[in-house]
């Protein structure tokens, strides 16, 4: 088994594989803790301020709509590039895992902004009404009542993100942000080595299956 | 208690004033069931928000226990809401909890986090509205009577004065609707509670309310003691929501009785003891005139028995107007019929 997987493979080298799988599962996982953190904030204060809102406020729904707008418009290869100057600040380096979560964490949190937005949108306005016809404030609205009815739109909005992470990460290896895409683009472009570039498509796949029926099944758990 | 003083409602919609409340004035009084009905788009959920002040009036005062609700600042506001309770035509349960978290979540707002003193009260709300067995499901896994009332119970959680009742039985089926009516007569009779109800059916008005208001293009247009609007209606409004009530026309057989000149044609009330007893033929006899019924109905108003005949009189006028007299004399109430 193993002669055949190298006589057909005969560039992979597992090991770096692996160390690329690794460094792939660290950037997404450390950006995507970090979207969560201040993408969810974010989607809330999108969508209180939006129009007929509890704190509508056509200016601060504005001002923070252009931002998130801008953000999202900038493809994320440009980004990357032009983050590398306050990444470099902010992390000392603009290699590697660590050199490449900053701008995941600025291109995935407008855009999971935008989805918890969407998803809050979606709960029926008469809990809203409800709520305030019993006397709670924003506060006790948002944390009892909206977020736990936009429960299962916040994960399948999670899930969306964890994969765009992962798709940004593999573009991350343009600038030598290291990963899967780090490994396709050294050795799969660069050096036309097809095997490689076969076996990270294979993780990369595999790797977005696995989110996805993770997150599909904790939708469903959480649905009533 | 309740109090709506020159209140009037307009919306800017794209720059144009809309007019959903004009001129209303309400006084619904301490313990009494007091219904609202209208037509889609009459006024009537922008009247109902205004008791609690999910809506504000443009112009206009609502007094509640004697507080302006305008003077209240946002706390004081909420805490005053705390004590309004207020159920929906489509329950806006939170179908995320279950029952038992939907019913503890105003106690939570008021502030109350002892788990086992929120426990006991919710045991207490479902125990009234008849729904213990089901504490642990999800809303979704409940029939529409039952959804209404985890509403009802949510909305009693912190002991209200008032309860806001916003079409709460337009998604019924007649069968659950009757039950649920029957839940908030007994609710209102046990804790004293003011029941102010919205609606576009004037059954629900008759088989709960004390007294009624009709509202009519943002204007109230007749109010009273439900019997009295319900078997004398003035306003046009009002007379087509009594016919709609009714299972076949009120306005008798009517227009075709031949020869009207010969006849005398009264509507006869009967309410209360007139009910019971056999007046009508007594009367007959004792002045010697004879009567054939045109028309007529036997309502059961909240919990009074009301009949109302209306009849062609046939005999020596002199003698029919005796009759007449002594019919009012006895309690009944006499109409003359416009055929």
């Amino acid at each position: 088994m193993s002669n055949v997987l190298n006589a057909w493979f005969s560039n992979v080298d597992w090991l770096d594989i692996w160390l690329a799988t690794v460094d792939t599962l660290l950037m997404m996982g450390g950006s995507l803790t970090l979207v969560l953190l201040l993408g969810l904030p974010l989607g809330v204060l999108l969508f209180l301020t939006s129009p007929k809102q509890l704190r509508a406020s056509h200016k601060t729904y504005t001002a923070v709509s252009f931002l998130v707008n801008i953000l999202r418009s900038l493809p994320f290869v440009i980004l990357l590039i032009a983050m590398i100057p306050v990444t470099v600040f902010l992390t000392g380096t603009s290699l590697g895992v660590m050199g490449s979560i900053p701008a995941l964490v600025v291109a995935g949190v407008p855009f999971f902004g935008r989805l918890v937005e969407s998803a809050l949108r979606e709960v029926d306005r008469g809990i809203i009404e409800a709520s305030l016809a019993m006397g709670a404030n924003t506060r006790q609205i948002v944390l009892g009542a909206l977020l736990h009815e936009a429960l299962p739109g916040i994960l399948a909005a999670a899930t969306v993100t964890a994969i765009a992470l992962v798709s940004y990460t593999a573009l991350a290896g343009v600038v030598g942000g290291g990963g899967l895409g780090d490994l396709a683009i050294r050795y799969g472009y660069q050096r036309f080595q097809l095997d490689v570039m076969f076996i990270t498509i294979i993780f990369l796949l595999l790797l977005v299956q696995i989110l996805q029926s993770l997150g599909t099944r904790l939708v469903q758990h959480f649905t009533r | 208690m309740i109090e709506l003083q020159a209140i009037h409602k307009s919306y800017q919609v794209k720059g144009v004033a809309i007019t959903a409340l004009t001129d209303v004035n309400l006084h619904i009084a301490s313990g009494e069931i007091f219904g609202i009905i209208g037509h889609s788009g009459a006024g009537k959920s922008t009247l109902i928000r205004m008791i609690n002040f999910l809506e504000r009036p443009t112009q206009g005062k609502v007094v509640v226990e004697g507080v302006d609700l305008d003077s209240l600042d946002d706390e004081g506001l909420r805490q005053f809401r705390q004590g309004v309770g207020m159920i929906f035509q489509h329950f806006n349960l939170l179908g995320s909890k279950t029952v038992a978290a939907n019913v503890a979540f105003p106690l939570e707002i008021a502030g109350k986090s002892d788990k086992q003193s929120i426990d006991k009260r919710v045991d207490e709300l479902l125990d009234l509205v008849g729904l213990k067995r089901h504490k642990h499901k999800y809303p979704r896994q409940l029939s529409g009577g039952e959804k209404q009332r985890v509403g009802i119970a949510r909305a009693l959680a912190n002991h209200p004065k008032v309860l806001l009742c916003d079409e709460a039985t337009s998604a019924l089926d007649p069968q659950t609707t009757r039950s649920i009516l029957q839940l908030l007569r007994e609710i209102n009779e046990r804790l004293g509670l003011t029941i102010v109800l919205i609606t576009h059916e004037m059954d629900v008005i008759r088989t709960v309310c004390d007294r009624v208001a009709v509202i009519d293009s943002s204007k109230i247009v007749e109010s009273g003691p439900v019997s009295q609007v319900f078997l004398h209606p003035q306003h046009e409004t009002t007379k087509r929501f009594v016919q709609e009530a009714e299972h076949f026309p009120v306005e008798e057989v009517g227009l075709n009785i031949g020869d009207t000149t010969q006849k005398t044609i009264r509507r006869l009330t009967f309410m209360e003891d007139t009910v019971h007893q056999p007046v009508l033929s007594r009367t007959a006899r004792e002045f010697g005139i004879d009567f054939s019924i045109l028309g007529g109905r036997i309502e059961q108003i909240k919990s009074m028995t009301c009949g109302q005949l209306t009849i062609a009189l046939e005999g020596d006028n002199t003698r029919v107007h005796q009759a007449l007299a002594h019919l009012a004399a006895q309690g009944v109430t006499v109409e003359e019929v416009a055929l």
